[in-house]
């Protein structure tokens, strides 16, 4: 049970305080509710790129870094197609640093333009080191245009093409901070070895007079629901055939989250699975497969994808997941199965939670969804899951006109 | 009330912090096995690692102490691979195997109530592993696919070569996989050097988490009885390349080269290996080092730089790695020489040290945080040969080191012509 305090201050900023007293550090978690999926569809890419010149100097503090690390902190931050979260540790009787540089930008940044050109090229060059120079790098960018039409989900948090980074302007830059950076769509959590009066006093201070700013109401495109499968061929200069397919899932906050999440874990994830021991071990037809969905706040995508032994046919290989598809659409699971992955689940939660930063991380993801309270159920929710639920969510997902398929084949 | 927002809230600076070493129990099992454990944590997890003598350096053949390691966990005389891996994922376990160059180990992670259930068949995977032909069959088969894929990636390429280039092809620390390797390995090869290295062999246990009462009687019951013999670790001559300059095209298409820069190193037990990790840390080894504000944070040629000083027993190396656009990467190696330049020529101001060392210390105070973490110094010092005080001497050195030291230090070690140079596209 991880115990918490939340409260807001009058510009809207939710606050979250998780004390841990056994460690010397302090962690600041802030979440903003803007990704990718927020983007305008001419300019993909933008969320991502954000996220680089939020560390190009605020308006009252020209380095964001240097004082930080003079305070012996340390730092990061991602991105993802639903949000933006931007993470501090430091030690303990040093917080006030952290607040002071995370309000400021919070604030304003300093929108220069020389930071915007140097940022520009340096997520070019992160694009080029992770989607353009590995084999299949491109992969996930084809699947997700084929499986989403609508949907902004159908690019990737990194963008859709170069272009859109390169020709990025400071105006659409402020346009953005004004927009998404606001108090009143942020929740900043404050956790380690701190206590709950000082964070309240310290974020008044720091954070009480930044404008709240108007709260972005989210009304994007709903993608329909898919009529018939799709597929796709893809042929390059890769080494081995490659399988991708995916099938449309619902949303994080769905209860028939955590079925589909067992689902996965069942099919692939261990030494164990199914997959792993009826295609790569028996069959000998993979010589590694995966099944994972992407977790993501809105409808999702459940997937499996691997690489072919070579000279297997990958018709045959498809045939042979299917297989294994009809089997979990069409017996029960056994009650030892089910609890080797809910096992399994406990104590991936046991051991992410031992780090006070995945804690806050967490909390801050689970208010962000809606209630940081959510946290301290999840397990409870695994636990409900029936063998039943098993089957009958298999039924659902795993039909083929709900289905995207890739073959990515190596040429020649 | 206004605060001023341009005036930075008084800090404590973390050169001055104590930093401690929380101490680590040791006991030996009745075979002579040294047990090190951290019992600390509020999760109710532990991890525990059996770090055998089993590294590549004991091979004869390439890839036969990785293959060994690998196929522990694929089949005993009770059990098959499938058995194995559902036994330790039903109780929610992780049980991993990794080979390096001196050592070996064996990593399970695991809730602290089920350790019970799990360590007799962590036992069964050191004295009854079978390296069923199949399975090995099956291992040589993914890992040349694997390797294929690999050697498409630039990175991968540059990564092997690099390594090969400082220490010689023929070492353990330089040589690398080739598909011909793979299918040259033998199964009677692989019971042999599991039976020597593994059943027979010395081995050194690191335990930490929240421990259960009995932990020692539990060890000794499961791992007290094992031969634990003497093992020698090989030797072999450095062979570095003699040729200082490559520049490889692997993918005409490419429009990245991964760089890296390398130049010899003495290991932990060297004096000057504590003061370079000072320089290191300034020249490329956190965000705010030289190589990452110039050619990042100014010229925008890559998304990251670091160097870093490599982790080996026996001889290390001084490395500077980064991925730069492919009509950069000349640019992106003239400025690495001219940061060098810059600590060979100028001492250091007082401000840049204050902030290296508070940033270093700020960072060890985060690295000590958790049972895994300070478990992970700890093997560290024992594998290395070290002792507590190696610790302590480190903090010593981060919170004294003048700027004529590191700038002395530069003039040694920060010499182009002693380095490596490696492109890759």
């Amino acid at each position: 049970m991880i115990q918490y305090e939340k409260f807001s201050l009058s510009n809207g900023l939710r606050v979250i305080v998780h004390q841990d007293l056994s460690t010397p550090l302090a962690v600041m978690d802030i979440m903003y509710d803007v990704g990718a999926r927020d983007e305008d569809p001419n300019r993909t890419g933008f969320a991502h790129l954000f996220e680089h010149l939020m560390f190009g100097g605020s308006v009252n503090i020209p380095d964001y870094d240097e004082p930080l690390q003079m305070a012996g902190g340390e730092n990061n931050a991602y991105t993802t197609n639903d949000l933006t979260n931007y993470y501090i540790s430091l030690p303990a009787e040093n917080l006030e640093t952290a607040f002071w540089l995370e309000s400021d930008r919070m604030l304003s940044l300093a929108f220069g333009e020389k930071s915007l050109e140097t940022q520009r090229k340096v997520v070019c060059e992160e694009f080029k080191e992770h989607y353009l120079t590995k084999p299949y790098g491109d992969a996930w960018h084809k699947m997700r245009e084929l499986a989403y039409k609508v949907h902004p989900y159908r690019w990737m948090t990194i963008g859709k093409e170069l272009s859109h980074i390169e020709t990025a302007r400071l105006e659409d830059v402020k346009n953005f901070f004004f927009k998404h950076y606001r108090p009143v769509n942020a929740v900043l959590v404050v956790a380690g070895n701190v206590t709950v009066e000082k964070v309240k006093a310290l974020a008044e201070k720091w954070f009480g007079d930044i404008p709240s700013g108007e709260k972005y109401v989210r009304n994007l495109p709903q993608e329909p629901e898919q009529q018939e499968a799709r597929r796709l061929e893809i042929k390059a200069n890769v080494p081995l055939d490659a399988f991708y397919k995916t099938w449309h899932i619902g949303s994080r906050l769905d209860q028939k989250y955590y079925i589909t999440d067992l689902v996965t874990d069942i099919l692939s994830g261990g030494g164990s699975s199914r997959l792993y021991q009826s295609l790569v071990k028996e069959k000998k037809l993979f010589s590694n497969i995966d099944c994972s969905h992407s977790g993501s706040t809105e409808n999702g995508l459940l997937s499996i994808e691997g690489k072919l032994v070579k000279g297997v046919k990958i018709e045959d290989a498809e045939k042979a997941v299917e297989a294994e598809l009809d089997k979990i659409r069409n017996e029960l699971v056994s009650e030892s199965e089910l609890q080797k992955v809910k096992n399994k689940t406990e104590s991936m939660i046991a051991f992410e939670d031992m780090s006070v930063m995945n804690r806050a991380n967490s909390l801050a993801y689970y208010e962000i969804l809606g209630d940081a309270a959510w946290m301290n159920f999840e397990l409870q929710k695994y636990g409900k899951v029936t063998a039943e639920d098993i089957r009958r969510e298999s039924r659902a997902i795993f039909r083929e006109e709900n289905s995207n398929t890739i073959y990515y084949l190596a040429e020649g | 009330m206004t605060i001023d927002r341009k005036q930075a809230p008084p800090i404590v600076d973390a050169v001055n912090f104590n930093l401690s070493l929380k101490p680590c129990q040791q006991f030996t099992l009745q075979n002579g096995v040294q047990v090190y454990a951290v019992d600390a944590g509020a999760e109710e997890v532990m991890l525990l690692e059996w770090v055998f003598f089993a590294g590549n350096s004991q091979e004869e053949q390439n890839l036969v102490a990785a293959t060994t390691n690998f196929l522990l966990r694929n089949g005993t005389t009770k059990r098959t691979a499938f058995q194995i891996n559902e036994h330790f994922e039903y109780y929610g376990a992780y049980l991993n195997r990794s080979c390096y160059n001196e050592t070996a180990t064996i990593t399970l992670h695991c809730l602290t109530k089920h350790v019970g259930e799990l360590l007799p068949v962590v036992k069964e995977l050191i004295t009854e592993s079978t390296m069923p032909t199949e399975e090995l069959a099956i291992y040589q088969q993914n890992m040349k696919q694997r390797l294929k894929v690999n050697l498409k990636k630039s990175d991968f390429v540059a990564g092997r070569l690099i390594d090969a280039y400082l220490y010689g092809e023929k070492h353990p620390y330089g040589k690398y996989s080739s598909a011909e390797e793979f299918d040259a390995l033998d199964r009677d090869q692989l019971l042999h050097f599991y039976n020597q290295y593994y059943t027979q062999g010395r081995f050194v246990l690191f335990v930490a988490g929240k421990l259960p009462l009995n932990l020692e009687p539990l060890l000794n019951q499961q791992f007290g009885d094992l031969p634990n013999q003497p093992v020698e670790v090989k030797q072999t001559a450095l062979q570095p390349a003699t040729e200082k300059k490559a520049r490889i095209t692997n993918d005409p298409n490419g429009v990245q080269g991964s760089i890296r820069m390398a130049r010899p190193f003495p290991n932990r037990h060297h004096p000057d290996f504590l003061k370079v990790q000072v320089l290191n840390a300034l020249f490329g080894g956190f965000f705010g080092s030289r190589l990452m504000s110039n050619i990042r944070e100014d010229k925008g040629y890559t998304y990251g730089i670091h160097s870093f000083l490599h982790n080996h027993i026996q001889h290390s190396a001084w490395m500077v790695s980064t991925e730069a656009g492919k009509d950069v990467c000349e640019a992106t190696i003239e400025e690495v020489y001219k940061e060098m330049k810059g600590l060979r020529d100028e001492p250091v101001s007082e401000e840049d040290l204050l902030l290296v060392r508070n940033y270093l210390m700020g960072s060890l105070l985060g690295d000590l945080d958790g049972p895994f973490q300070i478990i992970g110094r700890w093997k560290n010092i024992v594998l290395h040969g070290l002792t507590e005080q190696y610790f302590y001497h480190s903090i010593q050195t981060i919170k004294t080191i003048s700027a004529e030291e590191l700038q002395a230090l530069a003039q040694k070690y920060l010499k182009p012509e002693e380095f490596f140079e490696l492109v890759v596209v």
